[in-house]
């Protein structure tokens, strides 16, 4: 016994390994494929693209620190989305205003869920494949068109609106400079991720979730209000999918009961390779957002190497996602096995 | 309330579905008094403490503590701790995915934000206070038990509690760590705090209590002064009836000789992954031994071995004369060897399955999945059982989780036996269960061995060892360093061949 030297927690260890992997292999990919891995605009495509997941991501982190599983979060986006949509189209709302809509839906969602799963004991699992259903259905009710809303005048300022990064633009083949830039919800999603970072690391709240999610009987007896902490990361998980609800609406301008279609498995594969456990207790929401980063890299490598079927990204993602298993479960053992 | 009384419980009473587990029951505890709360298994002790943190409601009756009028209702964990009572639970209720100084200071400290320098520069002070060999920063999951256990010890002290409650804390503590742990609960009691000690080591609580409370099958049988209770009434006043000095249950049965005895069990050069040096070992027909050995000397690693329990790396193993592999458990029980495991929770029972199926588990397995047992064969063998060893459960039917644990352990005990073992392991059978089943577990060991079968017996209490075995392997450092038979086998030759004979 006696003072050992200082080693990582589990969630520094897991978060170190994610960000070498995704540095490792974008390196890797500039040095090999080159092309538009090498530009600003190629990573600024791949931050466009992936704002809303990576805010889904970072909800279902928080119900995986916790314990639990959120599954509903594809379902809320899309019911989000046409709402919104209705709401412009039918009602001529103002696209700002229908940030509440996002929102209440979100919460909506959150204290149902929550609460049914916190207050009544009900598996997680089930309340939100419920969720989802529900979601899914509603959405269909609402509309069963594909509504398009990027032509509606008050839309297209939110819509079209980009920040322009001066300097990082290049000039493609035919020699004219395009520009680098990022969309509104980049902002966003990157402000929540720094917001959800303190959250975790710095308040009762979030070193609650961890707690309970480490062990949730010993939680409960160190005095933590165990049904209040469950319940809250549901609340924080939904109201994070309303708003990624909003940022796909904003950014792709349509409703539609297909959209975000499988984003709560992609938000379950980023968290997992983002270095959280399914188990609970060990997770880091800049691992999830390197965890976002890599499921995408890997996909555009493997389309940029020629593989673009969709079989072939389904199958990278699943090697992928097992790899980071296999590492996170063996790194783990090795260091059980290294204390006893 | 009585005057210099910090707490006091009146009438309490608890029912769970088919058991009257608390019965009027009356406490009371004073400032700077270490007041011991002793009883059998199920006799009410945890339910007593579980009422008392909150973590149980309470039927009836009235709870009061210093400096709240009236009697209060303490609903939570939470609310436990806001008047004043900490516990420190025998299983480590800590999270071992947070850092030691998060977990002496989560779920206890006000405002919305966690000040993390503060925090590890707090926790850093009071384990240097405590001697507590644990750095602030690191995850406590990367510390043993024991240190986990310490730990848990030093969030309840920093706690300003007024009752400190510590149920079995010794139990996975080495002497010296005990010892630190009394010095601690001896400067706690200067400062008037109360503390509710439970623990079955009764060597503990003639050291360092002051009073003692004895409950028994749920109902009060008195509080008596420390001086005015001899040990040998104490615990006959738990049994419930007067009891022959525990020493003399070898009695009626003869010692053993292995005169003309072959070996059934032989084993050269073990060694298993779990860090033990390779070891020699052999048993003969009808005789019992045992490893003995300070904890973490290896004493369970080394049967864990001979069953296969942990993966064998080297050495020959020989039953009856002949060679065998065992690198499996199924090898070991195809062999009619039975291994008893010291951890019953991670290892032993299955919570939810009655305690029929628990004790028909091994059999059953042994027999293969494609020939089960018939419903009316498995209740004749679990009614046999449960008869043979005095089971105290409902019914064959009922969950093995709602049993107390001594008699968890007995069901245990119940499937390796339904084998029809040659060779029977037992790791720590008498671990945190009452004095009465624990010589009723001695009794069996013997007549079991006085049938013909081998026994290997470990207990980390030394007398227990003496008294039952009649060869003792010594351990230290993972080491076989001695072996004791005959006239050496007495506490003085154990301890002197742990601390540094057999070199």
């Amino acid at each position: 016994m006696g003072k050992s030297k200082k080693t990582l927690t589990d969630t520094a260890l897991l978060l170190t390994i994610t960000i070498l992997t995704f540095v490792v292999m974008y390196a890797c990919a500039m040095i090999f494929l080159g092309q538009s891995f090498l530009t600003f605009n190629g990573f600024f495509d791949m931050l466009n693209n992936k704002s809303t997941l990576l805010i889904v991501s970072c909800g279902l982190s928080i119900v995986m620190i916790s314990g639990g599983i959120d599954i509903s979060v594809g379902g809320v986006i899309a019911l989000v989305g046409m709402c919104c949509a209705i709401y412009l189209k039918d009602f001529g709302g103002n696209p700002y205003t229908a940030i509440l809509i996002a929102l209440g839906i979100g919460i909506a969602f959150g204290i149902v869920q929550g609460f049914i799963v916190a207050y009544l004991g009900i598996q997680p699992f089930i309340v939100t494949l419920a969720g989802m259903f529900f979601a899914r259905g509603m959405t269909t009710i609402i509309s069963s068109d594909h509504l398009n809303v990027s032509d509606v005048e008050s839309f297209k300022k939110i819509f079209e609106a980009k920040i322009i990064i001066p300097g990082l633009g290049f000039v493609n083949n035919n020699g004219v400079y395009v520009d680098a830039f990022l969309k509104i919800g980049v902002v966003v999603s990157l402000l929540i991720v720094v917001l959800l970072f303190f959250m975790l690391k710095y308040t009762k709240v979030g070193r609650n979730l961890y707690a309970v999610g480490g062990n949730a009987q010993s939680a409960l007896m160190l005095g933590i209000n165990v049904t209040r902490t469950r319940f809250y990361s549901h609340l924080m998980c939904s109201t994070l999918a309303g708003i990624a609800g909003y940022i796909y609406f904003i950014t792709f301008g349509s409703g539609s009961g297909d959209n975000a279609l499988g984003y709560e498995m992609d938000a379950i594969a980023s968290s997992i390779i983002g270095g959280t456990l399914l188990t609970g207790g060990v997770g880091n929401i800049f691992g999830t957002m390197f965890g976002v980063f890599s499921l995408h890299t890997i996909q555009t490598i493997v389309a940029s190497a020629g593989l673009g079927d969709p079989w072939w990204t389904g199958i990278t993602r699943a090697s992928m996602l097992c790899l980071f298993l296999v590492i996170q479960s063996v790194i783990l053992a090795v260091r059980k096995h290294a204390k006893a | 309330m009585k005057e210099n009384a910090v707490l006091e419980m009146k009438g309490i009473c608890k029912s769970f579905p088919g058991v009257r587990a608390l019965q009027n029951v009356d406490f009371t505890l004073c400032k700077g008094e270490i007041h011991a709360l002793m009883g059998e298994n199920g006799a009410g002790k945890s339910t007593l403490i579980k009422v008392l943190t909150g973590v149980y409601s309470k039927d009836e009756g009235e709870v009061f503590i210093e400096g709240h009028n009236g009697a209060i209702a303490i609903r939570s964990p939470q609310e436990a701790q806001n008047v004043g009572i900490s516990t420190v639970y025998q299983e480590i209720t800590l999270c071992p995915n947070l850092t030691v100084a998060e977990n002496m200071y989560i779920g206890r400290t006000k405002g919305v934000l966690q000040n993390w320098k503060k925090m590890n520069a707090k926790a850093e002070k009071i384990l240097r206070d405590l001697d507590i060999p644990a750095t602030a920063t690191q995850q406590l999951g990367n510390y043993s038990i024991a240190i986990q256990q310490m730990v848990a010890i030093a969030r309840a002290v920093d706690m300003n509690c007024k009752v400190l409650i510590l149920d079995e804390p010794t139990s996975s503590l080495d002497e010296n760590e005990v010892n630190k742990l009394f010095g601690l609960m001896r400067n706690l009691k200067k400062e008037g705090v109360g503390i509710i000690f439970v623990t079955h080591f009764l060597d503990q609580v003639y050291e360092v209590c002051d009073k003692i409370t004895v409950l028994r099958d749920g109902q009060l049988v008195g509080e008596y002064e420390i001086e005015n209770l001899p040990r040998i009434q104490l615990v006959s006043k738990m049994l419930g009836k007067d009891m022959d000095d525990t020493s003399d249950i070898r009695g009626d049965v003869e010692i053993y000789d292995d005169k003309g005895a072959e070996p059934v069990f032989e084993g050269e050069g073990l060694v298993s992954n779990a860090g033990i040096k390779p070891f020699d070992f052999y048993i003969k027909k009808g005789e019992v031994n045992g490893f003995t050995g300070l904890l973490g000397s290896g004493r369970s690693e080394c049967v864990r071995a001979i069953f296969g329990a942990d993966k064998v790396t080297g050495g020959k193993v020989k039953m009856h004369g002949k060679s065998v592999k065992i690198s499996k458990p199924i090898h070991a029980m195809k062999n009619k060897i039975a291994y008893l495991p010291e951890d019953r929770k991670g290892d032993g029972i299955v919570g939810d399955l009655s305690v029929r199926d628990n004790i028909v588990l091994a059999y059953q397995v042994l027999k293969g999945f494609f020939k089960p047992l018939s419903k009316s064969q498995a209740y004749k063998f679990a009614d046999e059982y449960i008869k043979l060893l005095d089971i105290k459960t409902a019914s064959a039917d009922t969950p093995i989780k709602s049993l107390s644990g001594g008699n968890q352990q007995k069901v245990i005990v119940a499937r390796w036996l339904l084998t029809h073992p040659e060779y029977l392991i037992l790791d720590e059978p008498t671990r945190g269960i009452d004095v009465g089943t624990k010589v009723d577990i001695q009794k069996l060991v013997l007549k079991l061995a006085s049938e013909g079968m081998s026994v290997t017996f470990i207990s980390s209490e030394t007398d227990e060892m003496l008294r039952t075995c009649s060869r003792l392997v010594v351990m230290r450092d993972r080491k076989v360093v001695g072996e004791l038979t005959g006239d050496d086998l007495n506490q003085n030759m154990v301890m002197k061949t742990i601390a540094g004979g057999g070199e």
